[in-house]
C-alpha cells in the first residue's frame, strides 16, 4: 500500500512529507532526483521508478511532483489515480494546488492526507465526506472564528454520507433555487494530411455537471443516438445496469461539481470536423521557409466558431518566424519554438489566414 | 490567518518556547502550539524532544486538538516508547466513547503506533471494534488488523483475528467488506502461515461479487485483485464471474478498469477459446484499453506496459486499433517509446503500409532516442512482415540519404539484421551503404558495416580497401569492432585468397601479438591455426551457413508471460519481471494461469509452486542487444554444438605442434571431442558410457549437449536417458571447461509430466579439475510431483555447483518410460482394443526400416513393447502389441509389415491422445537403431 508521500517542487525541495506507516527517510527521494536529472524535461521523468528497497511512483502537476513511496506490490494505476485524487482534493479545498497554497494551509493539508488514507488504504476520498470532516478554509469562517474566538476545523459527528449506499451525496441538502447545469466538452484529435484532408479523427468527450438540487434527486439523461459512443465510463453514481439495458443514464447526483461521464468516439465513426485547415508549409535548407495557413468553418449549423487558437510546434532548427495574420494576435516563442495564434471568432465571410516566413 | 506563519519560527529557543506554550493553561494557546509542532514535523524537523508535553495535551474533549496529538503520536511514539505508554489509557477509554468517530479514530491511531507494549493493550479494544455496531468503526478495525499483523504477525494469528477478519467478508456493509479484502490481501502478501485460514472459496467469492457493485472505487480494486487470485472450479463458474466483472470495464477509475481486465484475461484461459463468449469478451476488452490511452500520461504509461503484455498473449484484442498507438507530438518520451513497441507487435501485412508511413515520420523527429528506436522499428517490421521487407528497405535507404549521422548508423545496424533474415536479396543496396562508411563512429554501427562487408566480400570490389581503411586504427577500436574486423578479413581472405594475403596476415598479427584482449587473441589464434592447417576446413567453419535470425527477438518467454498476465495492473506488469525477481525477502507466491482442463489426463497439479525457480529453455531467443554478440560468436562456433562437431570433423587430431597456441588449442579440441560424443574412445572418462550402452540391449539415444559451456559458466553437461534392469537412468557427463576446479554438484528436477525425480543424490567425482570430464548414471524414479509440460516430454533440470545454479531443459525419450509390466493377455488386449473408441485410433508410417517382422518384434521387446499376437493377412504381417507407461497409461499398437516394403504402418490406440506423437517417435527411433 502507499507508504509515504513526498511533495517536491521544481527546484528539488521536499516541502511536505507524510508517512502512513513507519517513517521512511527522505533520502529515498535521491533515486527520484537521479531520474529527474536524467530527463530533459520535467514531464519526462518516468512515472514508475524502482529502487533497491522501494518503488517510487509520481505524478507531475502544476510544477509539483507528488511522489508516492511503496514497499509492497501495489497496482501502480491505483497509486496514480490516488495521487490525482489528492491533487484534485487540494484544488477543491484551496482553489489551486501550488507550493504556496499548500504551505499556507499545511495543517489542513496534513489532516486531509491523514483522513484520505489509513495505513495506505483509502479511507475518505469523496469531497463531500472530507469537507464534513475537515472544513475547508474560507473567508467567512475566518471572520466568524475571529469574532467568536473559537476555531474548530473539525466536524465532531460522523459524516452522514460515509456509509450510505450513496456515499457521494450527503443527506439534507437544501437549495432555494434548484438548478443543474451540464457542460459537454468534446476534444477532437485529428490528423490532417498534406492535402488538408483529415486522416484520422477521434473524439474524447466529457459531461461535467454542476448540480444544486435539494433532497435526493434521481435524474435521467437520454441520448438521441447513444450508439455512436464507443466506450463510456461513468461516475460511480450512474446505474450501470440501466445503461446496459436501455442506454439511459440514470443517477442520483453528488452535490456540487463533478464529471458525470466521459466517452470516446473512435475513428470508425465518421467524425465531422467543425473547421478545416488549408496549409502550405515548406522548409528550405539553411535559408528559411514559407508558412501559410488558412482556417475555415465547416457545416457550422448557424453557430459561429469562437476562441480558436492555433499552435504550431516548429522544428528545433527554426530560429525565428515573422508571421502576419489578418486577424487576431500571434506570437512566437524562440525557446520552445512554439507559435501561438489567437484567432478568436471565425467569420465565414473573411477567412482568417496567417502567412510568413 | 494562514498556516504559513508556523514555518517562520526559526529562532534558536524554538523548542523551549513551544514547550512553554504546550504547558499553558489556555486551550487556544495549546492548540496553536501543537499546530506549530505539526508544521515542523511535516517538513521533517525533529521535534521529538517535545513528546511528553504533547502527549499531555491528549486528554481533551476538543476533537481537533485530539486529532493533532494523534498525528504527532503516530510519528514519534517509536522513539519514546516509555512515554508513549501513558497514552494507552486514553486510547482504551476512547474506544468506548459513544461517538463512533472517536472510537474509530482511537483504534486507527493505536494501530499506527508501532510500539510492542502498546500493541498488547490494543487486542481487547480491537476485538470489540471488529464487532462494533457502527460499520465505520468495523471498517477501520479491519484495516487495523492488517497494521497489527505487520507489527506482530504471531499475535494476530494467536488472537484469532484472522477468523474475525474472514467473518467481516460476509458483512452487510460493502465498505467493510472491501476493507476486509484489502486487509486480507495485504496479510497474504507477507505471510505464508495465514494462507490456509484465509483461503477463498466460491462462497466468499460470491459475496465479494455482490459487494463489488456497491463499494467505493478503491474497494473495487481490492476486490477485483483478490478475485483474480481465485481459481474457479470450472468453466461455468469462470464465465459467471466474468459476466459480473465486465461492467467494471466502464468505470471512470483507470485502476478499476485495469484490475477488471486482469480478472478477465486470467479467466479467459479457462474458457473455451473458440466459444462465442470469449469472442464477445475480446470485443469488450478493446474499447476500455483504448480509452485508457486518452488519460494522463502516467496512466497511459502503465496502461501501455500492460497492453504490451496483453497483445503478446492475445493479439486479436487490439488488432484493429493500430491507430490509437500512433505517437502524438506532445507525448512524453516514455509514452512514445512504449507506443512504438506496441505498434511493432501489432504490425501485420494489412496495416504495414500505414505503420511504415508513421515510422518514417518518426525517424525525422528531433528526440535522438526516439528516432533511433523508430529506425530500429522499421527494421523489425521488415523482419516480421516478409512482404513489406522491400518497402522497409527502401524506406531505410531514404533515411540514409538524409545523412543525419545517428539515423544512418542506426539504419546500418538494422539493415545488417535484414541481411541476416533475407540473405541474398537486398545486396544491391550495399553500394549505398558503403558511401556512408566515413560517417560511422559508433561501435555497433561500425561492427555491423564490417560484418556486411565481410559477408558479401565477393560482391564488393573494393572490400579489401574498405577493410584496410578500418584496420589503420585497429588498436583504438572497440573490442566488438576489432573482433568483427578480424572475422570479416578472414572471410574476405577465404573468398578472395589471391590478393588479400597480406591483409589477413596483418590483422592476425595485430590480433595475436599486439592485443591485450584474450578473446581477440584466442580468436586470432584459432583462425591462424585453421588457415595454416586446412584452409578448406576453415572455409567450412567460417563461411558456414548461418541460421536465420528469429522474427521476434524480444518476445517475453511464454511461461514468464503467463505469469505476468496474472499480475496485470501490478508493478510486475510495469517492469515485465515476475514479482519474486524484485520484491526482496518475501515469500511471494508465484501465480500461474489456470488451464483448460477438459481432455487432459493425469494432470492435476495446477496450484502455484514456490520452490523451483523458472527453468530456462535451453534455446533462448537472443535479445536485441545480444544479437551482435551472437553474430560474432557464430563464426567460430562457440556456443553452437553443431558447429563444434563440424569443426572437430574437419581437423585431424594430430595437429602439428609448433607454437604456444597449439597446447591451448589441442586441449580445447580434446574436450570438444569429449563433449560432442563423437564416439572415439580416446578419452577414458567417456568409455564407460559407451560400454554401458553396449551392455543393455535397449535403445539409448546418443548423448546430446544439454547445457553448453557458454551458458554454464564453463560447465558443459551432456547426457541421455537409458532404461536398465527395470530402472530409469539419466546418463550425465560433466565437463569442466573453466579454469578452476568445480565441486559440490547437485541436481534437481522441476515438476514434469511423468513425475520423474532423482532417486538418489548425484554421485560424481568432485572436485572436477579443469579440462576434465566425469560421467555418472543418475537413478530416477517416477514418484515426483506431476505437472503437465508443453511439449509433454520436457524435463526442466537445475544443476548446481560451486559456481552457480544453471537451468536447462531436455526431452525425455518416451521409451524409457515403457515398463516391463506392459505385456497383456490376448483376451484383455482384444477387449481393450474394442473398448477404446475408433476415433482414438491414429495411423502413421515408419519409413525405411530394414528388418523383418521377427527382428522388429525382438527389437521392440527389448524396449518393453510386447508383441501379443502375430497374424498374416493377405501376405502382410500384422503385429499386435501393447505397452504401458510408468504412470499406468496403456497403449495398444498394431504394426503392419509388408514383405519387401520398407515402410511400416503403425496404428495406435489409447485413451490419452496427447502422447501419440511421442510414442510414434519412440517406435521410429527404436526401429532405426
Amino acid at each position: 500500500m502507499i507508504h509515504s508521500l513526498f511533495v517536491i517542487n521544481c527546484s528539488g525541495d521536499i516541502f511536505l512529507e507524510k508517512h502512513w506507516k513507519s517513517v521512511i527517510n527522505k533520502s529515498v527521494c535521491d533515486y527520484f532526483f537521479e531520474a529527474q536529472t536524467k530527463a530533459s524535461n520535467p514531464e519526462d521523468v518516468p512515472p514508475v521508478i524502482v529502487t533497491p528497497h522501494h518503488y517510487i511512483i509520481h505524478i507531475f502537476r502544476n510544477k509539483l511532483y507528488f511522489v508516492a513511496v511503496l514497499t509492497t506490490e501495489v497496482a501502480p494505476l491505483f497509486v496514480i489515480e490516488f495521487l490525482h485524487r489528492i491533487f484534485d482534493t487540494m484544488v477543491d479545498y484551496f482553489s489551486e494546488c501550488s507550493e504556496t497554497s499548500l504551505k499556507e494551509h499545511i495543517v489542513v493539508v496534513y489532516e486531509i492526507l491523514d483522513e484520505m488514507l489509513d495505513n495506505g488504504f483509502p479511507l475518505a476520498v469523496e469531497s463531500n465526506v472530507l469537507k464534513e470532516l475537515i472544513k475547508p478554509p474560507n473567508f467567512l469562517r475566518t471572520i466568524a472564528d475571529t469574532v467568536t474566538g473559537k476555531a474548530s476545523g473539525f466536524g465532531a459527528t460522523l459524516p452522514s454520507g460515509q456509509l450510505s449506499t450513496v456515499p457521494w451525496r450527503r443527506t439534507g441538502v437544501k437549495y432555494t433555487n434548484n438548478e443543474a447545469y451540464f457542460d459537454m466538452i468534446e476534444e477532437i484529435d485529428a490528423i490532417i494530411d498534406k492535402a488538408g484532408i483529415a486522416v484520422t479523427a477521434e473524439i474524447q468527450g466529457y459531461i461535467d455537471s454542476q448540480v444544486k438540487l435539494s433532497g435526493m434527486p434521481d435524474l435521467t439523461l437520454t441520448f438521441v443516438n447513444p450508439r455512436i459512443l464507443d466506450d463510456v465510463s461513468f461516475h460511480p453514481c450512474v446505474r450501470f445496469s440501466r445503461w446496459e439495458s436501455e442506454k439511459i443514464v440514470s443517477f442520483i447526483p453528488p452535490d456540487g461539481q463533478f464529471r458525470l461521464m466521459s466517452y470516446h468516439i473512435g475513428s470508425y465513426n465518421s467524425v465531422n470536423l467543425p473547421i478545416y485547415l488549408k496549409h502550405s508549409i515548406a522548409y528550405r535548407e539553411g535559408s528559411g521557409g514559407k508558412f501559410d495557413v488558412t482556417i475555415g468553418p465547416k457545416q457550422n449549423l448557424g453557430k459561429t466558431i469562437e476562441n480558436v487558437v492555433l499552435q504550431v510546434q516548429f522544428p528545433k532548427t527554426v530560429l525565428s518566424a515573422t508571421l502576419t495574420s489578418n486577424q487576431g494576435k500571434n506570437s512566437f516563442d524562440p525557446v520552445s519554438k512554439l507559435m501561438t495564434w489567437d484567432v478568436g471568432r471565425i467569420d465565414p465571410a473573411k477567412l482568417p489566414n496567417i502567412k510568413g516566413s | 490567518m494562514t498556516d504559513s506563519k508556523y514555518f517562520t519560527t526559526t529562532k534558536k529557543g524554538e523548542i523551549f518556547e513551544l514547550k512553554a506554550e504546550l504547558n499553558s493553561d489556555k486551550k487556544e494557546k495549546k492548540k496553536e502550539a501543537v499546530k506549530k509542532v505539526i508544521a515542523s514535523m511535516t517538513v521533517g524537523k525533529d521535534v521529538s524532544a517535545l513528546f511528553a508535553d504533547v502527549v499531555n495535551c491528549m486528554q481533551t474533549d476538543n476533537l481537533e486538538l485530539k486529532k493533532l496529538v494523534y498525528l504527532y503520536l503516530m510519528n514519534y511514539a517509536k522513539t519514546q516508547p516509555d512515554v508513549a505508554i501513558i497514552s494507552v489509557n486514553t486510547f482504551v477509554r476512547d474506544c468506548e466513547d459513544p461517538n463512533p468517530l472517536i472510537r474509530a479514530l482511537a483504534v486507527r491511531t493505536m494501530g499506527c503506533i508501532r510500539v510492542d507494549k502498546i500493541t498488547e493493550y490494543l487486542c481487547e479494544p480491537l476485538r470489540k471494534c471488529l464487532k462494533d455496531e457502527d460499520p465505520y468503526v468495523r471498517k477501520t478495525a479491519a484495516v487495523c488488523v492488517a497494521k497489527l499483523h505487520d507489527i506482530n504477525a504471531q499475535l494476530v494469528e494467536d488472537q484469532g483475528f484472522l477468523d474475525a477478519l474472514k467473518d467481516l467478508l460476509s458483512d452487510s456493509n460493502p465498505m467493510v467488506v472491501a476493507n476486509a479484502v484489502a486487509a486480507i490481501s495485504e496479510i497474504l502478501e507477507t505471510s505464508t502461515t495465514a494462507q490456509p485460514s484465509l483461503e477463498m472459496n466460491s462462497g466468499t467469492i460470491n459475496k465479494l461479487l455482490t459487494a463489488l457493485n456497491e463499494c467505493t472505487e478503491w474497494g473495487q480494486v481490492f476486490i477485483l485483485d483478490s478475485i483474480s487470485n481465485y481459481a474457479p472450479k470450472d468453466e461455468k463458474e469462470a464465465q459467471s464471474i466474468c459476466e459480473r466483472v465486465t461492467p467494471r470495464l466502464a468505470h471512470a477509475n483507470a485502476a478499476v478498469v485495469l484490475s477488471a481486465v486482469k480478472v478477465i484475461m486470467k479467466y479467459m484461459e479457462i474458457l473455451d477459446i473458440h466459444g462465442d463468449y470469449v469472442t464477445m469478451l475480446v470485443k469488450k476488452l478493446s474499447p476500455p484499453l483504448v480509452t485508457l490511452l486518452s488519460a494522463e500520461p502516467e496512466i497511459q504509461y502503465v496502461a501501455l506496459r500492460n497492453i504490451n503484455l496483453i497483445v503478446q498473449k492475445r493479439p486479436d484484442i487490439l488488432k484493429n486499433e493500430m491507430k490509437v498507438f500512433f505517437v502524438k507530438y506532445n507525448d512524453p518520451i516514455y509514452v512514445k517509446l512504449e507506443k512504438l513497441d506496441i505498434m511493432i507487435r501489432l504490425t501485420n501485412q494489412g496495416n504495414i503500409a500505414q505503420v511504415l508511413a508513421e515510422l518514417k515520420e518518426y525517424a525525422t523527429e528531433v528526440d535522438v532516442d526516439f528516432v533511433r528506436k523508430s529506425v530500429r522499428a522499421i527494421g523489425r517490421c521488415a523482419i516480421k512482415v516478409e512482404q513489406a521487407a522491400e518497402r522497409c528497405v527502401s524506406t531505410l535507404l531514404d533515411l540514409i540519404q538524409t545523412k543525419v549521422n545517428y539515423v544512418v548508423q542506426e539504419a546500418i545496424v538494422v539493415i545488417k539484421d535484414i541481411f541476416r533474415k533475407y540473405p541474398n536479396k537486398y545486396e544491391s543496396i550495399i553500394a549505398t551503404l558503403c558511401e556512408n562508411l566515413d560517417t560511422l563512429d559508433e561501435p555497433e554501427a561500425r561492427a555491423s558495416m564490417i560484418w556486411i562487408i565481410g559477408e558479401y566480400a565477393e560482391r564488393i570490389d573494393n572490400a579489401d580497401e574498405l577493410l584496410e581503411s578500418f584496420l589503420e586504427g585497429f588498436q583504438d577500436e572497440n573490442t566488438q569492432v576489432q573482433l568483427q574486423l578480424l572475422t570479416a578479413i578472414v572471410k574476405l581472405f577465404l573468398k578472395r585468397p589471391t590478393d588479400t594475403q597480406e591483409l589477413v596476415q596483418q590483422v592476425l598479427s595485430l590480433a595475436t601479438q599486439d592485443s591485450d584482449n584474450p578473446d581477440l587473441r584466442d580468436r586470432g589464434y584459432i583462425y591462424w591455426r585453421l588457415l595454416s592447417t586446412d584452409p578448406a576446413a576453415a572455409k567450412e567453419v567460417v563461411l558456414a551457413e548461418k541460421p536465420l535470425i528469429s522474427e521476434e527477438t524480444d518476445l517475453i518467454e511464454p511461461t514468464l508471460l503467463d505469469e505476468l498476465i496474472c499480475h496485470i495492473a501490478s508493478l510486475a506488469s510495469v517492469y515485465h519481471k515476475p514479482p519474486n525477481a524484485f520484491v526482496e525477502g518475501r515469500g511471494v507466491m508465484r501465480r500461474s494461469l489456470p488451464r483448460n482442463q477438459s481432455g487432459e489426463a493425469g494432470v492435476s497439479d495446477l496450484t502455484a509452486d514456490v520452490s523451483p525457480p523458472p527453468a530456462q529453455q535451453s534455446t533462448v531467443i537472443p535479445g536485441v542487444d545480444s544479437l551482435i554478440g551472437d553474430l560474432l560468436d557464430m563464426d567460430i562456433g562457440g556456443p553452437t554444438p553443431y558447429q563444434q562437431q563440424q569443426m572437430m570433423g574437419q581437423i585431424p587430431p594430430s595437429v602439428p605442434a609448433s607454437t604456444g597456441a597449439v597446447d591451448l588449442l589441442g586441449e580445447g579440441l580434446d574436450n570438444l571431442l569429449g563433449g560432442g560424443g563423437g564416439g572415439m574412445d580416446t578419452l577414458g572418462g567417456l568409455s564407460d558410457i559407451f560400454g554401458s550402452s553396449a551392455q543393455t540391449s535397449s535403445y539409448t539415444p546418443p548423448q546430446e549437449v544439454w547445457l553448453p559451456a557458454a551458458k554454464g559458466k564453463g560447465m558443459e553437461v551432456t547426457g541421455t536417458f537409458a532404461r536398465r534392469n527395470k530402472k530409469i537412468y539419466m546418463e550425465l557427463t560433466f565437463t569442466n571447461k573453466a579454469m578452476q576446479p568445480m565441486m559440490n554438484f547437485a541436481i534437481q528436477f522441476n515438476k514434469n509430466s511423468f513425475g520423474l525425480q532423482p532417486a538418489s543424490p548425484l554421485q560424481i567425482q568432485s572436485p572436477l579439475p579443469p579440462n576434465q570430464s566425469a560421467s555418472t548414471s543418475l537413478h530416477l524414479n517416477t514418484q515426483g510431483q506431476i505437472q503437465k509440460m508443453e511439449p509433454l516430454t520436457t524435463l526442466q533440470v537445475a544443476v548446481k555447483n560451486n559456481i552457480g545454479v544453471f537451468y536447462y531443459s531436455c526431452q525425455i525419450p518416451m521409451h524409457v518410460l515403457f515398463t516391463e509390466e506392459g505385456e497383456m493377455d490376448k483376451k484383455d488386449f482384444l477387449a481393450s482394443w474394442k473398448e477404446i473408441p475408433a476415433q482414438n485410433e491414429v495411423q502413421s508410417t515408419i519409413t525405411n526400416v530394414q528388418h523383418n517382422a521377427d527382428t522388429v518384434s525382438q527389437k521392440l521387446r527389448n524396449n518393453n513393447i510386447f508383441t501379443i499376437a502375430k497374424r498374416n493377412v493377405e501376405g502382410q504381417d500384422m503385429l499386435y502389441q501393447s505397452l504401458s507407461l510408468t504412470n499406468g497409461i496403456r497403449i495398444l499398437a498394431e504394426l503392419k509389415i509388408q514383405p519387401g516394403m520398407t515402410n511400416f504402418t503403425l496404428s495406435l490406440k489409447c485413451r490419452v491422445q496427447d502422447i501419440y506423437p511421442f510414442i510414434q517417435q519412440a517406435f521410429d527411433q527404436i526401429l532405426h537403431n
